[in-house]
């Protein structure tokens, strides 16, 4: 029997995939066809959804860019007359065009996601789902799968890079009545979407890694703090869990071991800060979501001051693949101090957006040129923005740079969570660096005077600057208030709030220049420093342009080359988008 | 999108069955606060000294809850929800370029409800399909590869869709 299955992550439904899969059924109900329908999680090639793979006899075969129209003809040609429609194939045994992207990936976190369905607890355990667990309970004492985790090298995946086995340690080795295992989902960088795909196509082997980490820290209860945004992830955890219960993998005395262990969904309400752990634990209190001084760490006070041990996502679904592998395993890929593999979210200006997981140590030119396919329309590459607000931008000259957490950090930006931006010649970096500013100055709690007042200081200055009212003091005295927002800031929020304005000062420092000094726009993108006008040589006469200006600035007769008039220009840009002839010149 | 009801606790028999259940659970504020929006469409001021009562926090401390978060709203919502998506794709594929088509169509700016209560803008830090950048979100369903034409016929679909049903 043949096997349908649609890629229906968010990326895949936004892209109409509930559309395609609800005329599958159609389509399958209609005709009467033996064939089972099934829905997967996200296959990483966002930029090719719709996704839709047949499985048969002959092999499996994808399909890209699958309509709801083109869903029918598959179902003609391919499932009743058994023709493969070879235009729309993407990978089968014969047909690969996917080998840029997948070649050199290597996936673990991402080992089910776009295979299994992610609502079926059986398809996991058949790929060796809860395994892992229930080998611990059977052979491993806790200090023993520490001891695994610390050894793999595995470390934190959210961003900060502590070593995940020495987390593991402390909590262990408080003595407590409870312990609590937290699974940070709050997943906030803009920009970044591998929790949220893990969550939604493989939500079992978050549950299996936050089993173990329970089960190795003493701890009996655990929470998923999942943002609100995030419905779909919140509704696949929930029908996991379920599925768990049912089966006696969650609850009391799990598989006749004496391990008793249960997991609650925390919705999030909305608030950037809830990522960083300390607010985070406020938030499940029921309180505003604001950061405390570490010490006391929470490993030895945390929620509900009870020892509290908090990972990521792809931190807990690293840890059943390094218990049924080996830690040896997992050590030996990445560099000397990043092991594993990262998954990385890659968006922006590129050809390839989608998630991709690859072994650390993978340069960044590989990442865009091999994986990523290039940059879009042709452009030149410009710089790679890592680590979201927290992070920086990485400029193409170090496009060689070997990434792992060390080797990032170095450059100012960091490894954050994955979130890779690629920007090309039109990004114009003190824009993007006051795109940062304004985000983390609205999201900055309040509570310490640095991030709440100096973000907003930092942010005039960029807003004056990109709108060529710069001062030539301006770049010291952004300089000296991002130092003083990183020393004076409580949390990581603050701390590293100014990186996007320091990495863009220390690599693009001439586009700050040129801004204040020429009141010039190098990447032609900030609306004060530039001029539309019409090319009088290429303008072909069409009269698009003057019909979508709202301002009346374009004037001119048909067939004749068009006038715009910059006094009139509100500068919307619409003319610039809607020529066909690239006659409207940015200047 | 949750209907906007009349404040009267009496009648959400859900929410009420909520509130009994989760009072006792410690951190319960905000599920509550987020059962009460999914029942009202916002959280009434009514609504917020009832918890109070209920669970003995202060109505200023909840409050402050409140308008901590950016998932609550004080206000009702507008027929439509848009969302515009400020990600960083988006932003370095035009979002911004996409945010004032869409305040001159609909005349409000971000956080503000049309008039006639049709449409309300928002705008959200990321919806998470960058692959799709620039992304507007209308209630649940998403749109992509958006520039200023596509804007222009979507906002029309629904102000159309709107005048069949009031009609």
């Amino acid at each position: 029997m043949k096997t349908i299955k649609v890629g229906l992550g968010t990326c895949g439904i936004s892209a109409g995939g509930q559309l395609v899969y609800n005329k599958l059924v159609e389509e399958i109900k209609t005709k009467n066809l033996e064939v089972e329908l099934k829905e997967t999680g996200c296959m990483g090639m966002c930029y090719e959804e719709v996704l839709v793979e047949v499985e048969e006899d002959n092999g499996t075969f994808l399909y890209s860019k699958v309509t709801p129209e083109r869903a029918s003809k598959i179902v003609t040609e391919h499932i009743i007359n058994n023709a493969p429609v070879k235009e729309w194939i993407v990978k089968s045994d014969e047909v690969n065009k996917e080998e840029d992207f997948l070649k050199n990936q290597n996936r673990i976190v991402l080992r089910n996601c776009g295979i299994i369905d992610p609502t079926s607890i059986d398809e996991y355990i058949a790929q060796n789902g809860y395994k892992a667990i229930q080998t611990v309970l059977k052979n491993s004492t806790p200090i023993d799968i520490v001891d695994q985790i610390i050894k793999s090298g595995l470390r934190g995946r959210g961003g900060g890079g502590f070593s995940t086995g020495m987390k593991w340690k402390f909590a262990h080795m408080e003595k407590a009545d409870k312990k609590y295992i937290i699974c940070n989902a709050d997943e906030g960088d803009p920009g970044a979407f591998m929790d949220r795909s893990v969550l939604e196509g493989d939500p079992h082997s978050v549950l299996e890694g936050m089993m173990i980490a329970g089960y190795a820290i003493g701890s009996d209860e655990a929470y998923i703090y999942c943002r609100a945004e995030y419905p779909l992830a919140i509704k696949r955890l929930k029908n996991a869990i379920a599925q768990c219960e049912e089966r006696g993998y969650l609850g009391k005395n799990i598989f006749g071991s004496g391990f008793s262990f249960k997991i609650k969904i925390k919705e999030g309400a909305g608030a950037f800060v809830c990522g960083e752990e300390t607010a985070l634990m406020a938030s499940i209190e029921g309180k505003r979501g604001v950061p405390r001084l570490r010490p006391p760490f929470p490993a030895n006070k945390g929620l509900w001051g009870k020892p509290t041990n908090i990972n990521n996502v792809e931190t807990f679904a690293n840890v059943p693949w390094i218990i049924n592998n080996g830690w040896d395993k997992y050590a030996a890929l990445g560099t000397e101090k990043s092991k594993g593999t990262k998954v990385f979210a890659l968006a922006g200006k590129i050809n390839h957006s989608g998630l991709a997981e690859v072994p650390m140590g993978m340069t960044i030119n590989e990442i865009v040129y091999g994986i990523g396919g290039g940059i879009k329309n042709g452009k030149k590459f410009k710089a790679v923005q890592m680590g979201g607000p927290s992070g920086g931008c990485i400029p193409a000259s170090m496009g060689d740079l070997k990434i792992d957490y060390d080797e990032i950090t170095r450059t100012g930006a960091i490894m954050g969570s994955g979130g890779m931006i690629v920007l090309d010649e039109t990004t114009c970096m003190v824009d993007l660096a006051r795109y940062f500013l304004n985000f983390t100055q609205n999201e900055s709690c309040g509570k310490c005077t640095f991030c709440r007042i100096g973000t907003k200081r930092m942010l005039e200055i960029l807003e004056r600057i990109t709108e060529g009212n710069g001062k030539e003091s301006d770049i010291d005295l952004l300089i000296d208030l991002a130092q003083k927002i990183k020393n004076g800031s409580l949390c990581g929020l603050g701390q590293t709030a100014p990186n996007p304005v320091l990495t863009t000062l220390q690599y693009f420092r001439e586009e700050y220049e040129a801004h204040i000094r020429d009141k010039k726009c190098p990447a032609h993108n900030c609306a004060a420093l530039i001029e539309y006008c019409i090319d009088p040589d290429l303008c072909t006469g069409c009269g698009v342009c003057a019909r979508e200006c709202s301002s009346n600035a374009i004037t001119g007769k048909k067939k004749e080359a068009y006038y715009l008039d910059t006094a009139l220009c509100s500068k919307c840009g619409k003319c610039f988008e809607v020529c066909k002839f690239d006659a409207v010149i940015k200047n | 999108m949750a209907e906007i009801k009349n404040p009267d606790i009496e009648n959400i028999a859900e929410f009420k069955q909520d509130l009994i259940n989760k009072r006792l659970q410690s951190g319960s504020l905000i599920p509550l606060l987020q059962s009460a929006q999914d029942s009202y469409g916002y959280i009434p001021e009514k609504i917020i000294h009832y918890i109070s009562e209920l669970v003995g926090i202060p109505a200023a401390e909840i409050y402050g809850v409140i308008t901590f978060y950016s998932q609550f709203r004080l206000k009702p919502l507008g027929k439509n929800l848009i969302r515009i998506c400020e990600g960083t794709a988006c932003h370095v594929n035009g979002a911004k370029s996409i945010l004032t088509v869409l305040q001159d169509e609909l005349g409000i700016s971000v956080g503000e409800t049309t008039d006639d209560g049709v449409f309300t803008l928002q705008s959200v830090a990321c919806l998470g399909c960058c692959s799709l950048a620039p992304v507007i979100m209308v209630n649940n369903d998403t749109h992509g590869n958006l520039n200023h034409d596509k804007i222009k016929r979507i906002i029309k679909k629904y102000k159309s869709d709107q005048k069949v049903r009031v009609a």
